[in-house]
Order: C-alpha cells, then sequence, then structure tokens
C-alpha cells in the first residue's frame, strides 16, 4: 500500500514537471514573460529531480553517490554559467548540450548492459539513444572547440572526407542491425557491438562537425540540440519515463525549427551545411578580389558622418557580428541615447542570423542596456527602410548585400537580406574593404548613397559620440 | 509491440505537435534564451542518470551512473543559470521622463517612442 502511494507521488510529480515545462516554454514567447517562463521550468526540474529520489528500488549505498555526482555536475555548470561572457555564449550552450548527449548515450548503454528480456521496442530506442547522444556529445565538443578558438574555426577539409563519413556510417548501421538481431539469443555478444557502436558514432559527431565552418555554427548548434532532445526522448521509451518524452520531444522540436530558421535565413539548405558546400564560396572570393579594388567608394570622417546623424528624424542601426567582436555596442547604446535625446527615432533592425548563434546580436544589446522594443526583426523593419533618412550599418556585410535580391549569379542570391539600399543615406562603419563570410562583394558599399568610416568599430563609435555632442 | 513504448510513441508525437506551435510564436529577439532554455530541459535525461546510479549493483555501472549524473547535473544546471541570466537583461524601454527608474518590466505604458 505504501509502496503504491510512492509510485502515484513520483508519477504526478512527473506529471506536474511535465506541465511545467510546458508552461515555462510557453512563456517564453514573449521578453516581458520569458523570464518567468525559465524559472518555471527550472521548478519543473526540480520536483523531477527530488521526485527521482523516491523511486523504488535504489541501494541505499547510492544515495550518497548520486547527492555528491548532482552537487558536483551542479558546480560545474553553475561557475562557468555566472562567468561566461555573452559573446561567449554559443560555446557555453554547446558544452552543456554535449553534456546532455553524453548523459543520454551513457544511460542507454547502462540500460543495456544490466537488463535482461529486454523488448524489441526498447532494444532499438537504446541503439538509436546511444548513437545520437554519442554523436551529439563529440559533434558539441567540436564546435566547441572551434567557437573557443581552441581549434580553427575555418572548414577543415581531409583527402576522401565524404567516403570516410559515409562508411563510418554504414558500419554504425550495420553494427546497430547485429546488435538488434543477436541480442535476444547471445546477450554478452550484443553487449560489446553496443559498445562499438558507442565508440564509432562519437567519432562520426567529431568527423562530421570538423569541416564546417564557423559562421555555420548556428545550424550546427540548433542541430545538436534537437539531437540531445531526441536521444532525451529515447531514454525515456525505455525507462517508461513520460516525463523525459515530453521534454525530450519538446527540445527536439524547438531544435529542429530552429535549425530550419537559421538554414533559411542563409539560404542553405541544412544538408548543405552539415555535408559541406564550401568550394563555392573559396572560389567567389578569389573572383570578388580582382574586381574588388575597381568600383569607386566615398570615405567618410566621424566628424562629418556625426552630422546627418544629429539632424536625422528616423535612424536605424543594422549591427553585425563585428560589433561584438569588437565590444562596441555599450558605445552604440550610448550613440543611440544620444541621438534619442535630441528627438531622433533610432531603431535596431536584426537579421537572424548576426551573430553566432540564432537570436545572439538582440543578447549582445540587452546585454549593454538596449530596451528590447527598440531591437526589430527583419520582417518587421524592412519596409521602413525607404523612410529612414540614416541607416548605420555597423560590423554588418553580407546580410545588407544587395546583390542578394537582384544578381542571379551571386553565391548569396535568395538569401533574405535587409534593405539597407532603401534608405536615404548609408553609413556603414567597417574596419577595412576585406569581403564577409561569404567572400563577395557588397554592391552597397559602392552605392552613391552609402559612405564609409574605416576603423575599430569601438573607436569610431566614441569618435561618433563625441562628434554628436558637438554637433 | 510493448504498451509502454507504444504509449511512449504517442506522448512523443503529441509533444512534438505542441513543441512546433509553441516554439513558432516565440520571437527572433528570444531565440539564444530559447535555446539554451530548451537545452536546460534536455537536461531532464538526469533522471534517467539518477535512476542507472540509484539502481547500480556493481562498480561499474556506478562508475557510469555516476558520470552520466555528473555530466547531466552540469547540463540542468548551467543551462539555467545561464538562461536567466540572460533573460534579466531583456528590459523594456523606461517610460520617458517617469520618475520610477526602477520599475523595470511591469510597467505597461513603455511603448511611448
Amino acid at each position: 500500500m505504501i509502496d503504491n502511494w510512492r509510485d502515484a507521488f513520483v508519477d504526478l510529480a512527473y506529471f506536474a514537471a511535465s506541465v511545467l515545462f510546458i508552461v515555462g516554454l510557453k512563456r517564453l514567447s514573449s521578453p516581458a514573460s520569458a523570464r518567468q517562463g525559465n524559472q518555471l521550468a527550472m521548478v519543473g526540474m526540480l520536483v523531477a529531480v527530488v521526485a527521482t529520489l523516491f523511486t523504488r528500488g535504489f541501494e541505499n549505498s547510492n544515495y550518497i553517490l548520486i547527492i555528491v555526482g548532482i552537487a558536483l555536475g551542479g558546480a560545474l555548470g553553475y561557475l562557468p554559467a555566472r562567468r561566461v561572457k555573452m559573446t561567449a555564449m554559443p560555446q557555453m550552450v554547446a558544452i552543456f548540450n554535449g553534456m546532455g548527449g553524453a548523459t543520454a548515450a551513457l544511460v542507454s548503454i547502462a540500460e543495456f548492459s544490466h537488463k535482461t528480456d529486454i523488448p524489441g521496442g526498447e532494444a532499438v530506442s537504446i541503439v538509436l539513444g546511444t548513437i545520437i547522444g554519442a554523436v551529439s556529445f563529440t559533434g558539441s565538443a567540436i564546435a566547441f572547440l572551434k567557437l573557443q578558438e581552441l581549434m580553427s574555426g575555418r572548414p577543415i577539409v581531409y583527402p576522401n572526407q565524404k567516403p570516410i563519413n559515409a562508411a563510418l556510417f554504414g558500419g554504425i548501421a550495420v553494427l546497430s542491425l547485429l546488435t538488434l538481431v543477436l541480442y535476444d539469443g547471445n546477450l554478452t555478444l550484443a553487449r560489446v557491438l553496443l559498445t562499438l557502436v558507442f565508440v564509432a558514432s562519437l567519432v562520426l559527431g567529431a568527423l562530421v562537425v570538423v569541416p564546417i565552418g564557423g559562421a555555420d555554427m548556428p545550424v550546427v548548434i540548433a542541430l545538436l540540440n534537437s539531437a540531445t532532445g531526441l536521444a532525451a526522448a529515447l531514454t525515456g521509451f525505455v525507462l517508461n519515463n513520460q516525463a523525459l518524452v515530453v521534454a525530450g520531444a519538446l527540445v527536439g522540436a524547438s531544435g529542429t525549427l530552429l535549425t530550419l530558421l537559421m538554414a533559411r535565413a542563409m539560404n542553405r539548405k541544412v544538408t548543405n551545411v552539415l555535408f559541406g558546400a564550401f568550394g563555392g564560396g573559396a572560389i567567389a572570393s578569389g573572383a570578388a578580389a580582382s574586381t574588388g579594388e575597381a568600383k569607386p567608394i566615398r570615405e567618410i570622417s566621424a566628424e562629418d558622418a556625426a552630422v546627418p546623424l544629429a539632424y536625422a528624424q528616423r535612424v536605424v542601426i543594422v549591427p553585425g557580428y563585428g560589433l561584438a567582436v569588437a565590444q562596441a555596442q555599450h558605445g552604440v547604446r550610448e550613440l543611440a541615447d544620444m541621438l534619442q535625446e535630441r528627438g531622433v527615432d533610432v531603431r535596431y533592425a536584426i537579421h537572424p542570423v548576426a551573430g553566432r548563434m540564432p537570436g545572439h546580436m538582440n543578447v549582445l544589446l540587452a546585454e549593454a542596456n538596449v530596451p528590447y522594443d527598440d531591437l526589430y526583426e527583419m520582417d518587421d523593419i524592412n519596409d521602413d527602410f525607404a523612410k529612414t533618412d540614416v541607416a548605420l550599418v555597423i560590423g554588418a556585410n553580407d546580410v545588407t548585400n544587395p546583390a542578394a535580391r537582384a544578381d542571379t549569379s551571386s553565391p548569396i542570391y535568395g538569401m533574405p537580406i535587409l534593405n539597407v539600399d532603401h534608405a536615404s543615406q548609408i553609413i556603414v562603419l567597417k574596419r577595412s574593404m576585406k569581403s564577409g563570410f561569404a567572400g563577395i562583394e557588397n554592391e552597397l558599399f559602392h552605392d552613391p548613397k552609402t559612405t564609409m568610416l574605416f576603423g575599430d568599430a569601438k573607436e569610431t563609435i566614441n569618435r561618433l559620440i563625441g562628434a554628436v555632442k558637438a554637433a | 509491440m510493448e504498451q509502454n513504448v507504444l504509449l511512449g510513441a504517442y506522448v512523443f508525437a503529441l509533444a512534438i505537435f505542441l513543441g512546433l506551435e509553441i516554439i513558432n510564436r516565440v520571437p527572433g529577439t528570444l531565440h539564444t534564451p530559447l535555446m539554451s532554455g530548451t537545452n536546460a530541459i534536455h537536461g531532464i535525461v538526469l533522471l534517467g542518470a539518477m535512476i542507472v546510479l540509484g539502481t547500480a549493483n556493481n562498480w561499474w555501472l556506478q562508475a557510469i551512473g555516476f558520470v552520466a549524473v555528473v555530466a547531466g547535473a552540469a547540463n540542468v544546471v548551467g543551462g539555467f543559470a545561464v538562461t536567466d541570466r540572460m533573460l534579466e537583461m531583456f528590459k523594456k524601454k523606461p517610460v520617458p521622463g517617469g520618475a520610477g527608474a526602477a520599475a523595470g518590466p511591469a510597467q505597461g505604458q513603455g511603448k511611448a517612442r
């Protein structure tokens, strides 16, 4: 009787946790309630973790290990989470994602190594959970190394890359099938095979991400996030735990959606990102270098640029990752405040792939105390550029290139861009005339309405602030 | 087919559709916190690790379980902490000239510009 009550308590707690996750995610859809949403999900997690301690069948001596493990892992997660710089957020998410993937793979392997009489559906879930979890672990680890620049962010290519990956994938598929066919008769052999599947999947995860360039990381991180969610749901099948299934499915859905969104914003197919088509970009950059010098550009000084800004009615700021690299977001906020005090309507236009992960630029600007209602998504502001007096482009390049609209021969043709060229005047802050990630020339810089303000973004902004004060 | 896996599949499919519905409405502004928040939520696999470790009856399972619990807890705690830190920074525009600078995100007429 007591045991029944205990089981019911655990089950109801898991149910409550699932509901809290759903409500929490729903609250995340508005900036005003988002923090509360995250906290609801946190409560859900706490409820689920505490309830798990009441699961029947735990060995008494293992409780201390569980508590120590949670305390140790919690500290390992909490300390860097409090300290990490906002520019380093993508690699932080990558590393936590890898931890989740590793956990899912280990749980799957552990279940296979102690259970007997495993039904078919569970066995399939175990094998898939092992593969996806392991790929997500090493894939995230490589993504972390690349984003942290401990490893070159450029795509690393080696001979026979595709055949090697295909062979490895084929090997994993064969070993998995063998595991599933053999486990009913020869469980010991099947356990060895699953270990091989695990190891091969670890290698595959690393090999798939190694050739992917730093600029494609928003897509990769979103995809790996979705993979870990899926792996968590699969372990839920094995453990007959619906809280894991619900949470895993929610994450899988969100990761998939963001992956597709990012790929669309970069005008690339997900398969194209994963299985590499970098030759095209490299060739285009060679072509751009030869023609880049010929066309005229107009340079402007900070003092001259300050005047149209100070006397404009409407200014739109277009920030790119260059702004974050230069740590200029605080200066930009100061400049915007100053203009707003003069009665200028200042807004920010954010391209979906500005930054190193989906929505990264919004976080960087929020850190600099830019109110979120000044941040506009591409579709919400694109029609307003025509009514804008000055568009101030800071460290953004490809996402402003009109060639994406008109030039069918351009490698970025079809990519959705910000209509910066519709503004009456355009001021581009840029370090040098180097081309952007796609390696192509930006027509915007040669537009008669455009003036170029060269230099480090942070210094240039400071000079602009000084000049606006004087204007 | 065993009922628990089948039930799981039903729940999984429904949760996927629900997830797509909810997340479709999250504005681009919040995509990074959304990603890191969902990242923390998939740390729920920590429960699986706790069950493995709790029921472990040999040193080998204890070792796997312990590593899994540590990794899972890092995922959960780190993910939620970093998301909370980010969302704390998202502020509404203060009411111009308003005395309550500390009013924060609660006030409703921030739209004035």
